[in-house]
């Protein structure tokens, strides 16, 4: 207990007294513009990184649509980002007297599956940010990422975890259906969390003065992360619950459709490689533990450690080469965080993404594409 | 949203689904305003779709990338000014911007002023000091956030939103893609409607207040309806196309064609940018 209480102290440290208000302040704006990202908050560069990194699930979902998915729902994936659009649309009441507004990513998830969700609401967003000036348009990548990526595969696997093999009307669907959606939206931001916090960090002026949104890490993460989980994540949770189950009493085949040949999720990447995805999960949460060991990996020391180990002589190839790449997360370290755990854990996550985009577009590259329909 | 904002609190009291009706109507408002502007004869109006969205991009870039406040003022003058030759009403052009950014961002922005380490400007009441850099990152945040919707919107202010899709396919975005988009938009006004109409019915027929969790289930059975005829208008849509003889893939007729005048336009604006973008380093 005293431990936490040490480790939230050194998150917040360097920050003046009055921080609550400020998460008070965060959290109103929160809910008043959802996750929505305007142009402005985030430096070039991350957008663009931001666009890279969505790049494959758009990919993945266009294919899905060229290749397995039938003519027939062209107007099905129009019509449920066109309802993706509305739902965000809805003032759902909460307690207090006051209303807030879903995404709806976990709901459309669980009726097309994730591939197909990603698009879909990344065309709502797509429409929402050009034709309604609702998020940004550099922004896009950044906001796709987090409401169109991270929300409905995460609520999505949720959801197939718990019902899995159920019967259409098992209440598990509605317990799975609202876990997956507070999961997801959570997990949503604190991406979006992330990306707001390592502006101050990476883009600033030559005095200090952030160029962008100009909360750092500490500050960030910890307001999305609870401002989310708190307000906006029970109100996807409820929404996306209630649905399923007022889809139960009403239209069931709804709730089945993904089950259909033309979208079946057996085909997917997801479902095929799921032991592996789950194991690689696994190991990802497992991360920490490697804070644990003390010392570095046998074989990986730098030119410093080696010679802290004794060796008095260090190759001067390897002196000479040492300094030419110098790694951005060096050492599995954010500096500027100064947490070196939290740094050591968000470096974890931020390799995993990394690379799996890596091993993604080489797939996406050795295997043969199906001639375009003409 | 500035209309939306005080509309909203206007009826702030009301119910949910009088707040839900007042932004659905919004939207649909907002939509056709545009259309109407688009139609006019202006500076934008004129010039080629695909070239307004490349100088989209640019110009958000170097609004994105100026490290210098006032070139992104000299930005938001020029989108004034693109404004003001197009024939948008230059007040509710300002208004619809400036008016609800202090609400988002401004909130944002504030503590920004405080928190932001540097030289005291102004000392306040209660020990709290205003720095320098505070400011210069609030100044920062506001004015890109500003002058990057303002362009936003011109461009949806400008372009009927057929060809706004259209121009997409330059950022190569896939046919079909396009193709879901433009039906997105389109059904989008279809569902709006459909919702309005659910919910102006139960409005009519409601005598008092409900509770909460009736409230939260009359929204979730709305949305849960909602999807239901979603899927069915899909597999009709799907016919009526079929019976129309789409083949699975679209195929478009490209009636755009670039004007020595566009050209013009496209070369002044690339200038600009790069300008922009090089004084702002």
């Amino acid at each position: 207990m005293v431990k936490i209480k040490d480790a939230l102290k050194s998150l917040t440290q360097g920050t003046p007294r009055n921080l609550m208000i400020y998460y008070g302040i965060f959290a109103i704006w929160l809910v008043t513009t959802a996750m929505h990202i305007p142009d402005g908050y985030l430096s070039p560069a991350t957008s663009i990184i931001m666009f890279v990194i969505v790049l494959p699930f758009w990919v993945m979902g266009v294919r899905k649509l060229r290749e397995k998915v039938t003519a027939k729902n062209v107007p099905l994936i129009a019509l449920i980002a066109a309802f993706s659009f509305i739902i965000m649309m809805f003032n759902v009441p909460i307690p207090g007297g006051t209303t807030a507004h879903a995404v709806g990513g976990a709901l459309a998830a669980i009726i097309l599956g994730p591939e197909i969700a990603t698009m879909a609401i990344s065309i709502a967003l797509v429409i929402q940010a050009f034709f309604f000036g609702d998020g940004g348009i550099l922004a896009l990548g950044a906001n796709c990422f987090n409401m169109a990526v991270v929300l409905p595969y995460v609520s999505f696997a949720i959801y197939q975890a718990i019902s899995k093999n159920q019967p259409v009307n098992s209440k598990r669907r509605i317990v799975g259906a609202a876990l997956g959606g507070w999961t997801g939206l959570t997990i949503a931001a604190f991406f979006a969390g992330f990306e707001f916090g390592i502006q101050p960090l990476l883009f600033h002026t030559a005095s200090g003065t952030p160029l962008y949104a100009p909360y750092p890490l500490s500050i960030s993460i910890p307001a999305m992360l609870f401002a989310h989980a708190l307000i906006a994540s029970p109100v996807e949770a409820l929404v996306t619950a209630l649905v399923v189950a007022y889809l139960q009493r009403a239209n069931q085949s709804a709730l089945e459709i993904i089950n259909k040949p033309e979208i079946s999720p057996e085909l997917s990447g997801f479902a095929r490689w799921r032991i592996l995805w789950i194991g690689l999960a696994v190991l990802i949460v497992l991360v920490p533990i490697g804070l644990l060991a003390p010392g570095t990996a046998w074989g990986e020391w730098g030119t410093e450690q080696l010679s802290s180990l004794g060796l008095a002589f260090i190759p001067q190839g390897m002196a000479k080469l040492s300094g030419l790449w110098s790694a951005p997360l060096s050492g599995y370290d954010l500096p500027a965080l100064k947490n070196s755990n939290l740094g050591y854990v968000l470096s974890g996550i931020v390799g995993t993404i990394v690379i799996g985009i890596v091993a993604w577009l080489f797939t996406m590259l050795v295997t043969t594409h199906k001639p375009e329909p003409k | 949203m500035t209309e939306d904002s005080r509309s909203t609190k206007r009826t702030s009291r009301s119910s949910f689904v009088e707040r839900t009706l007042v932004d659905i109507n919004h939207t649909l408002e907002q939509s056709l305003f545009a259309e109407a502007i688009a139609r006019q004869t202006g500076l934008l109006q004129g010039l080629d779709p695909r070239l307004k969205v490349i100088a989209l991009l640019m110009l958000l870039l170097s609004v994105s990338l100026s490290h210098n406040l006032w070139i992104i003022v000299a930005l938001y003058f020029l989108a004034l000014g693109f404004a003001f030759f197009s024939k948008v009403p230059l007040g509710f052009f300002v208004k619809r911007v400036w008016l609800f950014i202090p609400f988002f961002t401004g909130i944002v922005a504030l503590p920004a002023l405080f928190i932001v380490p540097g030289a005291a400007l102004v000392h306040l009441p209660f020990g709290m000091v205003i720095t320098a850099t505070g400011l210069q990152t609030a100044l920062f945040l506001l004015l890109r956030v500003g002058t990057s919707v303002s362009f936003g919107i011109l461009l949806i202010l400008t372009t009927p939103w057929n060809s706004v899709l259209k121009a997409l396919g330059v950022l190569r975005i896939p046919a079909v893609m396009i193709l879901i988009l433009g039906m997105t938009y389109r059904y989008i006004h279809l569902l709006l409607n459909i919702t309005n109409d659910m919910f102006l019915s139960r409005k009519s027929r409601l005598l008092r207040r409900m509770a909460g969790p009736e409230e939260r289930r009359l929204v979730a059975a709305t949305a849960g309806n909602l999807l239901s005829k979603s899927l069915q208008v899909s597999s009709e849509v799907y016919l009526a196309m079929q019976s129309r003889g789409f083949r699975n893939y679209p195929r478009t007729i490209d009636t755009f064609k670039m004007r020595p005048v566009d050209w013009t336009a496209g070369i002044i604006v690339f200038l600009i940018a790069l300008a922009a973008i090089w004084l702002g380093r």
